[in-house]
């Protein structure tokens, strides 16, 4: 239930924040938040809209520079990376942006090989081979691999932003509202994807999620952002105990109720 | 017996044992097939052969980690084995492994190669059609916009509350105010060259004194408003059109028409009218400024005081020079503003889009404001000014 445990060893550990601190002008978006995400665990990280859930995940990929704290990831304090060691565990992690954020002048087989161009060094039958894998894999149709972004539906974007994010095979996949603007049979079935994906390469999955029955299908864990930090952080069952207002009221108002209901139907 | 092992100093990678016995390859993984290591070994896997019509068998064994990549490329080894007329057998996987192996089985579904790059000259060929049959188009389109916003442009005259005065002041702050020291400069300097240019020459007929007529007549006529109109379509043809465009992807345009907003009222006439105020200005500054660079340099090199240069300058020049220039700055704003918005309004859905239209904007711009200046010069030499 508590938001961190230093009995903990960092080995177990996919991140570590310690007192981290944004703020923009004299805004301030997070105080002395810590949080530990242990490795192989699907988060989710739910929190009223413009609580700074999106600022907390570009803090934790280095998008944005926090005033304060220290942020480990894989064991490593990243601010203090040097360019290099910096460069390669960028490849440790992926990120899907909210709304998929593909390079709209390459195809998407084109930009899933982005990042295999980057850090590998594949021939090109394989490069070919890998993105109609990974393609397969977030379940687009074949056809896909040489549609361009704008030719896609929102879902297949999302898709396809998934599978750019998995390229690398990484330790852990960032996902910012990953179902928003999802209609409910996608938004389950996207669900089930990133279950599926996560039985079968055991990444540790970070995900920003509004979606009540997201947060039941999937996460091992829940952390509630609030008051500028994470105020809990704990199992479903343990988020329905909670007497703070505003968990009480995310987690037992009519739309959780109807989420429970179709969990347990 | 032979080896291949991705192994580098201290870390462990993947590698591959392959031993045959018989009509029997025996293939033993092990270590981290992981996307780092195991890529080093594609192009020995790809020189794998086994006893053909015989048995591969497949120990994974001693493989300590696997991921999507170290799989695949297994997978793809077995497969292309298989075709070859082999018999596969994979042993002693861990459930981790086959998983993964399974999962690739899964996703092998043929992809379909990349659309044929087709014979150059072809390409040439149909690039030209398709590019007259869009400028075609594109002009019926330009004429098409021209209407609309003349007729919105009419119907502002007719009730002018509809003007939006906040933006229009906007526009013309940053198209006509904040132009002002680059067209300064450019001119200034324009006038310089001119002059010295024009007194080397004359100087040999002893012609010094016509540098004024020169420097006269070229900036009042043709360069004052030229280059503002160029530095202009450089500056705010294309940022219009990078503003616009960026609400297009954004379907701001399209908010804007479902909450019952014009976006040629709101998005175009301010601009427009900004532009077809703001240049003739400009085109006056750049004239003054031209004169004052030409003045100096024949002043310093050619010893022509301001007193006879401002002289001569008076009994040469009609009045009618100076207006010929002037005139064609409101019609150069006019089609600026235009093609810039014009452009805007036409990207599509994307990043790429908004570029590609920007540069149109400034090349079409110019283009476009080179012809209607030759066609001022042809009208205005048959009226005799
Ligand atoms: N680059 C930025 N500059 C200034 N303020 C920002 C910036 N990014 C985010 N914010 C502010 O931070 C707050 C949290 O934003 P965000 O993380 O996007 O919220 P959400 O929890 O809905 O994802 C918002 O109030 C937003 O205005
Ligand atoms: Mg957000």
């Amino acid at each position: 239930m508590e938001v961190i445990n230093d009995d903990l060893p960092t080995t177990a550990m996919a991140m570590r924040l310690r007192g981290v601190k944004n703020q923009f002008g004299a805004q301030v978006i997070h105080e002395s938040l810590d949080l530990d995400v242990r490795r192989g665990e699907i988060l989710g990280i739910v929190g009223g809209s413009g609580t700074g859930k999106s600022v907390l995940l570009r803090t934790i990929i280095g998008l944005n520079t926090p005033q304060m704290g220290r942020i480990d990831v894989l064991g490593e304090h990243v601010a203090a990376l040097g360019p290099n060691d910096r460069h390669e565990i960028e490849a440790r992690w992926g990120v899907l942006f909210q709304d998929g954020a593909l390079f709209s002048s390459l195809t998407v087989a084109q930009n899933i090989q982005v990042p295999l161009k980057e850090h590998t060094e594949m021939s090109d039958v394989l490069l070919d081979e890998i993105a109609a894998l990974k393609i397969s894999m977030v379940g687009l149709p074949a056809e896909a691999g040489n549609k361009y972004p704008s030719e896609l539906s929102g879902g297949m974007r999302k898709r396809a932003g998934l599978a750019r994010a998995l390229a690398l095979d990484p330790d852990i996949v960032f996902l910012d509202e990953p179902t928003a603007g999802l209609d409910p049979i996608g938004a389950a079935e996207f669900d089930q994807l990133i279950l599926r994906l996560h039985a079968a390469m055991g990444m540790t999955v970070f995900m920003v999620t509004h979606d009540l029955d997201s947060l039941h299908a999937i996460c091992d864990r829940i952390a509630v952002l609030a008051e500028k930090r994470v105020i809990v952080c704990g199992t479903m069952a343990e988020m329905m105990q909670q007497a703070h207002p505003w968990i009480h009221e995310y987690f037992h108002g009519p739309r959780a109720r109807a989420a429970i209901a179709t969990k347990e139907a | 017996m032979t080896a291949i092992d991705s192994s580098t100093d201290g870390t462990q990678g993947a590698w591959l044992r392959s031993d045959v016995q018989d009509r029997l390859l025996v293939l033993a993984a092990g270590g981290r097939w992981n996307m780092a290591s195991a890529v080093r070994l594609q192009v020995d896997l790809e020189m794998l052969e086994g006893p053909s019509g015989g048995l591969v068998e497949l120990n994974a064994a001693e493989i300590t980690g696997i991921d999507s990549t170290g799989a695949w490329l297994l997978y793809r080894t077995l497969k292309r084995l298989r075709e070859e007329g082999l018999e596969t057998r994979l042993v002693n996987a861990s459930p981790t492994v086959a998983e993964m192996l399974d999962q690739m089985a899964a996703n092998d579904v043929p992809h379909p190669a990349a659309p044929p790059v087709e014979n150059g000259l072809i390409r040439v060929v149909r690039h030209m059609g398709e590019t007259t049959e869009e400028i075609f188009w594109e002009v019926i389109d330009g004429i098409a916009f021209l209407g609309l916003v003349m007729q919105t442009l009419g119907g502002t005259l007719l009730h002018p509350s509809r003007l939006r005065l906040t933006p229009l002041v906007f526009h013309m702050e940053k198209v006509g105010l904040n132009a002002l020291p680059i067209v300064g400069l450019i001119s200034f300097l324009i006038g310089v060259v001119l002059a010295y240019q024009g007194a080397t020459q004359l100087q040999k007929f002893g012609a010094e004194v016509f540098v004024v007529d020169l420097i006269g007549v070229s900036v009042l006529r043709e360069i004052g408003i030229l280059l503002t109109a160029i530095v202009v379509a450089g500056r705010s043809g294309s940022a219009f059109t990078a503003q616009i465009g960026s609400m297009k992807v954004n379907e701001e345009v399209d908010a804007m028409r479902t909450l019952g907003l014009d976006p040629i009222q709101v998005l175009v006439i301010p601009r427009t009218l900004a532009l077809v105020l703001m240049l003739p200005l400009l085109a006056f500054f750049s004239d003054i400024m031209g004169l004052l660079g030409g003045g100096l340099m024949a002043w310093s090199v050619l010893d022509v005081s301001p007193g006879q240069f401002i002289e001569r300058l008076n009994g040469s020049i009609g009045m009618w020079t100076f207006w010929v220039g002037i005139i064609k700055a409101p019609v150069f704003g006019l089609l600026i503003a235009l093609v810039g918005c014009y452009e805007g309004l036409q990207v599509a859905n994307s990043a790429e889009s908004v570029g590609s239209r920007t540069t149109r904007s400034v090349v079409e711009s110019i283009f476009l404001v080179m012809i209607v200046d030759a066609v001022f010069s042809i009208f205005f030499a048959y009226i005799g000014i």
